[in-house]
């Protein structure tokens, strides 16, 4: 049995005044014990509106969750407030992007991780405090135990990052959600918590779904990548499979339109037509079409629907084939 | 397409020096106290910058955040003073420059900004955002010569003429950095500096602005400066890279070159840490990770700034000799003291004990803080 699996999961906004919104629209997935999953796609593809979903965090007003979100077989969607925040605790852990946000900035680092501690774990606050030093120096913050009475504004963005990752860490979680965790920080430091992250994932056996919006990042973690677009799963496959052959012209553009690090100076990029302004709905057809090089008359007449082939699912009419040019 | 300014206008023999950068400093001071308003300290934001950048090439520079890239572009156009040093621009001296010399010098240089969005007023239509410039610089020729040219500029970035009667906010972000490009280019400057040009904007979009900025180059004979935080973009749009850590550049080289031998280490580390979309080479690829944080630009190390992180690092002179930036190979220059030791494979990287860096509150300046490291920002007002 999968760890967690999500099915057709949907996310629709109500506002008062305006029509409907839908973030999310049928996402399915899971994530294997020990699993690195990868949800990738650009601002607004509704990879942290699934996040939140999966972790019972959006505001129960306004926003309209459908579809099956199960971990271990139990479904999540149907847990009160209360019995999700338990959960929380206990089973899945979460780490934003922004740190400070999610930090309180009035209590000491070192309390914030013992709560937890002593709250999910039921330690004492003796054996608490020493476990969190251990977790703060286990996630490389240098001289823990000066740290724990330092504030969250204290910290360096990459150590205040490390310190969210030992809070999410103390309940040892059997699930990590990593939204962008490594977007507001320096390239530098962003190596440091990738390899702390994939570190953890080995050593501990934990889960991990990493949103992102970088393909490089994907390319040197995850088992298996979603690429989102419109808030549809588009195109997934194991990480070299998808690297090696992007199928849907969307994975496919994307790649296509990254400068690489390696590659040689001045070579041209191919840029992916129009924005996400272009996009058409996804009951008409299929959302990427006005945008996409390999559109056909079908394609924004008929929603494309989830296909499999060979161990890779793919939303496309018109995929892209072996000798279509893939970027070096 | 008819061009707003034939390369050819420009002498085609120019193939010299444009902006001369020579030992340039800019130093914020750090005020405290409400009664006594007095000096505690200087945020050495740019502290002793040498570089030339030559007519019709494409100078990037990269570096961590607060490392001095965008204080050192402003500066370059003296919309921050400098503290020390000297720009010199097709020649002239600017520190010397000031008033209506300083002005008619300026059209010949021109900014677009990290966000289209902020760096637009919102209550303006396009077509007054694009003539305002126009007007500033006396080039407003009559309605009929100044339609044309709006329409003429806003083909070249690729918008439509419908756009001149828009407002900002009905763009999008890619739509909207165009206009910020055509902004800078209707005065028809020498030299376009751009901070971050893409960053914010969506992975599929950016390449549409990369593209864009090779066109313009291409079109109208222009010289670019390129600040940008992302290495891979840096190095694609670039001849020639310098890059800078905590206030000084520490490794300058063509845009190749620096790929394919990087000296300084931390080049190297930068280099390494940059992912590739590529799970083959990810797999492969060492990493130098470096341990510890980016010193504070009012507090930075003694010596070489890079000595508390450097993996190469020998005892002494790092720690109290600040290298000078030399030629090392021709167009390649490196600041660091150990350059043809560590080409040559003569020393090693070794482990390195991170160093506590306090976000020290009192060392922070209280304008233009470019992260959340005062309570006040925290806590909110
Ligand atoms: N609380 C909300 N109310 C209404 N719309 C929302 C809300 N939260 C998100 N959205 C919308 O849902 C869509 C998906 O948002 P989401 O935050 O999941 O995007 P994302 O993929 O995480 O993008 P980014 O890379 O920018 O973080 C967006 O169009 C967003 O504007
Ligand atoms: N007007 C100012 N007053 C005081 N300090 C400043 C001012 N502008 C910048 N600084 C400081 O100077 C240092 C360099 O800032 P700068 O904006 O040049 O960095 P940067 O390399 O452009 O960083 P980023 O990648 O985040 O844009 C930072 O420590 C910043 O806080
Ligand atoms: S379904 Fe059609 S429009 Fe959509 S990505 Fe495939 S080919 Fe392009
Ligand atoms: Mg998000
Ligand atoms: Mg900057």
């Amino acid at each position: 049995m999968a760890l967690l699996d999500v099915s057709d999961l949907s996310v629709v906004f109500q506002r008062r005044g305006e029509p409907p919104f839908t973030a999310v629209d049928g996402v399915s997935f899971s994530v294997e014990p020990g699993q690195t999953v990868g949800l990738v796609g650009e601002s607004g593809c509704g990879k942290s509106v699934t996040s939140l979903a999966i972790m019972g965090l959006l505001p129960r007003r306004g926003a309209v969750v459908t579809g099956s979100v199960r971990f271990e077989g139990a479904e999540l969607l149907s847990l009160s407030a209360r019995q999700m925040r338990d959960r929380r605790g206990r089973d899945l852990g979460m780490v934003f992007q922004d740190p400070l946000s999610s930090l309180n900035p009035v209590i000491a680092i070192g309390l914030q991780v013992t709560e937890v501690l002593e709250r999910h774990r039921g330690m004492p606050r003796r054996q608490a405090m020493v476990e969190a030093a251990d977790l703060l120096d286990k996630v490389g913050i240098p001289d823990p135990r000066r740290r724990l009475d330092e504030y969250p504004h204290q910290l360096s963005g990459g150590m205040r990052q490390r310190a969210l990752i030992a809070m999410a860490l103390a309940c040892r979680p059997r699930l990590l959600i990593a939204d962008e965790p490594t977007t507001a920080l320096d390239v530098t430091i962003q190596a440091q918590i990738l390899a702390l992250l994939a570190e953890l994932v080995r050593d501990t056996g934990t889960a991990l779904i990493m949103i992102t919006h970088d393909l490089g990042v994907v390319a040197g973690l995850c088992d298996e990548v979603n690429v989102l677009y419109g808030g549809r799963v588009v195109e997934r496959a194991r990480r070299h499979e998808l690297f090696r052959r992007p199928r849907h012209p969307y994975t496919h553009g994307l790649l296509a339109s990254i400068p690489r690090l390696d590659a040689p100076r001045g070579e041209r990029l191919v840029p992916i037509r129009g924005s996400v302004a272009d996009n058409i709905p996804w009951d008409h057809g299929c959302a990427f079409a006005p945008r996409c090089p390999n559109a056909l008359g079908t394609c924004v007449e008929v929603t494309p629907q989830m296909d499999e082939e060979d161990g890779r699912l793919l939303r496309c009419h018109n995929p892209v084939q072996e000798n279509q040019e893939v970027p070096a | 397409m008819t061009s707003v300014s034939p390369a050819t206008q420009k002498s085609a023999a120019d193939t010299g020096v444009l902006v001369a950068v020579d030992d340039l400093k800019v130093h914020f001071p750090i005020r405290r106290g409400l009664i006594l308003d007095r000096t505690v300290g200087y945020v050495y934001a740019v502290d002793g910058v040498d570089l030339d950048i030559r007519r019709g090439e494409t100078y990037g520079l990269v570096g961590e955040s607060g490392c001095g890239k965008s204080t050192l572009g402003r500066a370059m156009l003296r919309l921050v003073e400098p503290t020390g040093g000297r720009v010199v621009f097709d020649g002239v001296d600017l520190s010397a420059t000031h008033g209506e010399a300083l002005r008619r010098m300026r059209r010949r240089m021109q900014m677009v900004f990290q966000d289209p969005l902020s760096s637009l007023d919102p209550r303006q239509s396009v077509e007054s955002i694009l003539v305002e410039g126009l007007r500033a610089h006396g080039l407003d020729r009559g309605r009929e010569a100044t339609g044309r040219r709006l329409r003429e500029l806003l083909s070249a970035v690729g918008l439509p003429s419908t756009a001149l009667r828009k407002y900002p906010h009905e763009f999008s972000g890619g739509q909207r950095q165009r206009i910020g490009i055509a902004r800078a280019l209707t005065v028809d400057p020498d030299l376009v500096v751009a901070d971050e040009p893409v960053s914010a904007l969506d992975v599929s979009v950016q390449a549409q602005v990369i593209n864009l900025l090779a066109d313009l180059q291409q079109e109208f004979g222009l010289t670019y400066l390129v600040i940008a935080h992302d290495l891979a973009v840096v190095r694609h749009i670039s001849d020639r890279v310098g890059v800078m850590y905590l206030g000084g550049i520490v490794e300058e080289a063509g845009s190749d070159e620096l790929y394919v031998q990087p000296l300084h280490p931390y080049t190297r580390a930068l280099l390494s840490a940059v992912p590739v979309p590529d799970p083959v080479l990810e797999d492969r690829r060492e990493r130098i990770l470096l341990t510890g944080d980016l010193p504070s630009p009012a507090a930075p190390p003694a010596g070489c700034r890079f000595h508390t992180r450097c993996p190469w690092r020998q005892p002494k002179r790092c720690d109290t000799e600040r290298p000078r930036l030399r030629e090392v190979a021709p167009g390649h220059r490196v600041a660091c003291h150990w350059a043809e030791d560590i080409r040559d494979g003569r020393i090693s990287p070794h482990e390195v004990r991170p160093e506590l860096v306090e976000e020290e509150s009192a060392l922070v300046p209280d304008t233009a803080l470019t992260g959340p490291a005062s309570v006040t920002e925290v806590l909110g007002p």
